[in-house]
Formats: structure tokens, C-alpha cells, sequence
């Protein structure tokens, strides 16, 4: 298994950062693309945490969001933060590093260190940019099953993610039903609404109407649209909050002032902090990457790719646990009980809690004491069925 | 974790080994000492949401919804046995509920407050109020219990429902399960805390 540490770059500067495990997939058959394109001898990035038990059962695949990576439990090369999911993956957590052997992989279209719009074109042997197939949830995941089945392993003892790694989780219930246990979407939907779109669409606009976007070939021309993928970034992060933990974490605050300065500085706290966000994630995103990955999850509809999610869930034998929060409106509990109807039709083995926080979409990333509880207990009761 | 009175009945009345829904099922007490005590497969519907992380912290498959709307999602007779235990009077709609437990499981167990009970009767014939007792111990106005229902009461709902009454018992004052005397309920009705009902209908 061919495995090395690569390098990649970020940000304006394109500073280079060494990107960790690779493994080289479909070397003799190319992979072929829910678009109809194929790829073949593509790079895949992943971290793995905790050791593979000698039954190969203790596995547990971790689906990060829009702009996760694989660096879900250690520190970041790139920000040099914690892994956004520490709070969950660790020695004694609910995904317990001692039991079990967590897998989180950078997505297809990512930019850390899987196959990406920045990564070369072997035929042009200049960065694909937009040439760069369109690439779909389902895609992501059949990259994701060629690299367990690498790992030699059957059957995940579950798969679980939240926001666009939600939408993956159910894509393997659906997809590879015979391959899991047991299955957590977590703030998802099986399918992106009008609204998710709009929000989506907003943020691309800002990406391609910033002139050093140059049409998408900023790479070639060492440009990069820091302004636009910052609006981008702005937009969506407004999003994943919620109305009453803005109040509560900003109100009106000003910022480093005691009176308002009649123009346009960023008068207020809540200004200050989204141009934070602006910033600091132009140092860490690919912006071609992030137009790749929302059009995936735009395309994400299970519904009609199945002609109704009752069909979709048909072959499922997993055990579920569905989780929302009360505050997420960008993927509100309404959509998660459409999932619940549905499995509760096939007489599966489910679970769904929504959650009461006023942190928003973001809650599934933040401090919530009571979703690590519902999350360990499912997974130790699935680990008992599974005969760990 | 310890079961009320009427769950410990619950139990006794549930075999080995099968399929159990528990409808209004908190944190899952019941459905832990099913699974622990008769090798059950259990789920639960519970409406609260702490109750329902609760329950799956602890090991138990639940999902947080409503009995009087979602149990129309379940497939006909997936179900061994659904349990109302003391949920039928909270519903809004307790005789769809009914039906649709009776449609989803082949058996139903049913636990039901007794207000025919003759202190309550006694209470109200002579107060004029509504009884507020130890066994019912809500002011009107903020009691969750908003469809009572005498133990005669509801052998009437189960005769328009078309079910059979497979065993109907009694609970009385001391927490003693008893069958019914006679024919009639006029003695469980008179001294029955609970009536216990076991149903089905094809």
C-alpha cells in the first residue's frame, strides 16, 4: 500500500504545508463519476485514529463537513488548531480511540491532499482548475469505500458525520447497506433545499465575481480571490448560527470603540468576528474546491435519485441514529424527521433525538454535552450487537 | 433504575424475545429492564427531548416524536407488543391512538388511571370538586392528564374499537394486581387504582 506525506499549498501566499497519510487509488480501474467523467491513480488524504482490531470490526468512518478535512482529532498542519471533532474522537470519548479505529478522509474535490481542482491534470500537466469533473456526495463516498476496502476492512462499525458529512453517512446506508452496522447523520437532510442552494449559490457568485478569481484559473496566474472566497466564507457562517447566539454572543456590541463611527469599519463586534472568519479561512481553502463541494451537496437528493426515500432505504439493515438541533435552520429537524418516517417504514433498528441549543447548524462542532452522551451510547450499543 | 408499580406488572405480562414499542417511553426504564430481564428488542417513543438522549445514552433505541401524529409511520404489526402505560389518558387523540397501536403491534398493553375509583367518586360527591389525590395529585388546571377515563370507561372504547380483551386486571390501593371479579368491572371500577388491559385486533 503505497503510502507518503505530500505537500500542498495554501492561502494567498501559497505557502506550502505537508498534507500527512496519502494512499494512490484505482492505479488498473478508473473510478467513474456520477457525471460520467472518470478519474484513475488519484491521490486520497486520511488520518486514522486508534488501531484495527484483529476481526477488522472495530472501524468507525468519520465524514467531515463542507470545509472539514481529515484532521478530525490532531492538530492542523495548516491553522495549527485542534482536529474539529476532538471533542468526540479521543481515549475515553464517544468515539473512543481505545476501542475503536477511526478513519476520517479528505473528500474527493477537497484540498487536503485528495484529488482536487488545484491538484495537476496529468493531460494538460497544468492545474485542472474548472476542468475538474463535477463531483457528487455519492462520488465522495465510492472513494471513500475503495479506501476501506484498501484498509481490508468489510464492514464499518459505523459511519457517522454531521452537515455534508451527514448527507455521506446516508449515502453509504443507501448505496452499500451490507457495508455498515450502524449509520449517524447528524444535521443533515437527504436532500438540499431551495434555501441551502440560494445560500450556497450566493457564496460562489462572491468567489467568481472577485477579479483575481480569473475565471477560475487564479493558479496559473499565482492570483488568488481572497476577498470573494471570504464573503463566501462570511455568508455561510452567518448560516451555521442561529439568531438568538449571535444575540447572546454579540448583541450590538461595538468593537474596540465606545460610540459608533459613522462609517464603514467594522463598527460592531459581529463585524469584526465575520471578518475574522473572512480571513483566516482564505488561508486554509482552495476556492475552486469550494465551488466543487457546494455543488455536491446542492446535487445531494436522495429522494429523487431513489423516486422516494421509502425506496431509498429499502435494503437498509443498519441501526441509526439520527441527531438535529433545535436552532439549525439551515438543516431544520423537519428534515431530519423525513429520514426518521422513513427508516421507521422499514423496520430498522432507529434512533432520532433533536437536540435543545441555540447554537445553530454549528452545535454538532461545539460544546454539547448532551448529543457526546446520545452519540456514546448508541455507538456502545452498537459495538455490543456488532460482538465487540 | 426502579419501575413503578404498574411497569413491574408490565414485565410479568411480556414474553421472552420479541419485538416491543413502547409508547410515552421517558427515559427507558421499562424498555432497560425488558431488554435486561426478557432479552426483548425494544424501541421507544418519547416526546421530551432530554428523556430521549436519556434513553440513548443508556443504551435503548428511541425516537423523540409524538404518539398522537408519528405512529402512522409505522408498518402494520411490526410490532409484538406496543405498551401505553399511563400515556393513553396525556394524548390528544387517545382512541386513534389506540387504533393505530392496535394496527402496528398484535398485542397492546394498556395502563390506564382509574377515576372511577370510589375515593374519587366520594371526593367528588362530596367536595363538588375534582379529586386531587395522592394517586392523582394535579390541580385540574396543570394536569398532563387531559382525557380521564373510569376503568368501565374504557372497556366501552375497546368494545367500539372492535379489540378483543385478551386479560384485564386491576391495581388496587395496596399496588396488588388482581383480576377482575364476576362478569362485570363494577368491583375493579370501585377499587382498581389502574386497570391493566391486554388487547388485540386483526
Amino acid at each position: 500500500m503505497a503510502e507518503k506525506g505530500i505537500k500542498s499549498f495554501f492561502g494567498p501566499d501559497y505557502r506550502e504545508v505537508e498534507v500527512g497519510k496519502i494512499i494512490t487509488l484505482c492505479d488498473d480501474e478508473p473510478l467513474l463519476l456520477a457525471s460520467g467523467a472518470e478519474i484513475s491513480s488519484f491521490p486520497v488524504a486520511y488520518q486514522t485514529y486508534g488501531n484495527l482490531n484483529r476481526d477488522k470490526n472495530n472501524a468507525i468512518l468519520v465524514c467531515h463537513g463542507l470545509t472539514g478535512d481529515q484532521y478530525a482529532a490532531q492538530k492542523h498542519p495548516v491553522t495549527g488548531k485542534p482536529g474539529w471533532w476532538k471533542q468526540i474522537i479521543g481515549k475515553g470519548k464517544a468515539l473512543d480511540t481505545e476501542k475503536y479505529f477511526i478513519i476520517c478522509t479528505n473528500v474527493l474535490g477537497g484540498c487536503m491532499g485528495t484529488l482536487g481542482p488545484k491538484d495537476i491534470n496529468p493531460e494538460t500537466k497544468k492545474p485542472y482548475n474548472l476542468d475538474f469533473p463535477v463531483i457528487t456526495v455519492s462520488d465522495m463516498v465510492n472513494v471513500q469505500k475503495l479506501l476501506v476496502e484498501k484498509l481490508e476492512i468489510d464492514k464499518l462499525l459505523c459511519v457517522i458525520g454531521g452537515s455534508m458529512g451527514g448527507m455521506q453517512v446516508l449515502q453509504w446506508a443507501t448505496a452499500y447497506p451490507e457495508s455498515i452496522y450502524s449509520a449517524v447523520p447528524i444535521a443533515c437532510a437527504a436532500r438540499h433545499t431551495a434555501q441551502n442552494i440560494a445560500f450556497h449559490e450566493i457564496g460562489r457568485q462572491a468567489i467568481m465575481a472577485d477579479p483575481n478569481w480569473c475565471g477560475g484559473s487564479y493558479i496559473n496566474e499565482k492570483k488568488f480571490p481572497s476577498g470573494g472566497l471570504s464573503v463566501a466564507r462570511m455568508t455561510a457562517h452567518v448560516t451555521y448560527l442561529s439568531e438568538s447566539a449571535l444575540h447572546r454572543k454579540f448583541g450590538r456590541e461595538l468593537q474596540d470603540r465606545s460610540k459608533i463611527s459613522f462609517g464603514f469599519d467594522a463598527d460592531f463586534q459581529i463585524e469584526s468576528y465575520l471578518r475574522y472568519q473572512g480571513i483566516t479561512f482564505v488561508e486554509r481553502f482552495d476556492p475552486n474546491s469550494y465551488l466543487y463541494i457546494t455543488r455536491a451537496m446542492d446535487y445531494f437528493d436522495l429522494t429523487s435519485e431513489h423516486s422516494s426515500l421509502d425506496n431509498a432505504f429499502k435494503n437498509t439493515k443498519a441501526s441509526f441514529c439520527i441527531v438535529s438541533f433545535s436552532s439549525d435552520w439551515l438543516f431544520p429537524t423537519q428534515e431530519a424527521k423525513q429520514i426518521v418516517r422513513a427508516l421507521a417504514g422499514t423496520g430498522s433498528d432507529i434512533s432520532f433525538v433533536e437536540i435543545e441549543t441555540d447554537k445553530g447548524h454549528d452545535a454538532f462542532l461545539l460544546d454539547e454535552p448532551e448529543f457526546y452522551r446520545t452519540v456514546a451510547g448508541f455507538i456502545k450499543k452498537v459495538a455490543k450487537k456488532a460482538g465487540l | 433504575m426502579s419501575l413503578r408499580k404498574d411497569q413491574e406488572v408490565i414485565t410479568e405480562l411480556i414474553e421472552p424475545g420479541i419485538k416491543v414499542i413502547d409508547i410515552g417511553c421517558g427515559s427507558g426504564e421499562l424498555l432497560a429492564a425488558l431488554e435486561e430481564n426478557k432479552g426483548v428488542t425494544g424501541h421507544g417513543l418519547e416526546i421530551a427531548s432530554e428523556k430521549v438522549s436519556t434513553a440513548l445514552a443508556s443504551g435503548i433505541s428511541a425516537i423523540q416524536g409524538d404518539g398522537d401524529t408519528d405512529l402512522q409511520y409505522y408498518p402494520d404489526k411490526s410490532f409484538d407488543y406496543a405498551i401505553l402505560g399511563q400515556t393513553l389518558q396525556i394524548m390528544r387523540h387517545p382512541k386513534m391512538v389506540l387504533q393505530d397501536a392496535l394496527r402496528i403491534a398484535k398485542k397492546v398493553i394498556v395502563v390506564i388511571p382509574n377515576f372511577g375509583h370510589f375515593k374519587n367518586r366520594i371526593y367528588l360527591a362530596t367536595r363538588g370538586r375534582m379529586p386531587v389525590t395522592s394517586k392523582l395529585s394535579y390541580q385540574w388546571y396543570e394536569t398532563p392528564n387531559i382525557h380521564f377515563c373510569t376503568i368501565k370507561d374504557f372497556i366501552v372504547l375497546a368494545e367500539e374499537i372492535g379489540c378483543k380483551i385478551e386479560k384485564k386486571l386491576y391495581m388496587d390501593g395496596k399496588g396488588k394486581t388482581r383480576p377482575f371479579s364476576g362478569n362485570g368491572s363494577l368491583h375493579a371500577n370501585l377499587f382498581g387504582d389502574f386497570g391493566i388491559f391486554v388487547l388485540s385486533k386483526d
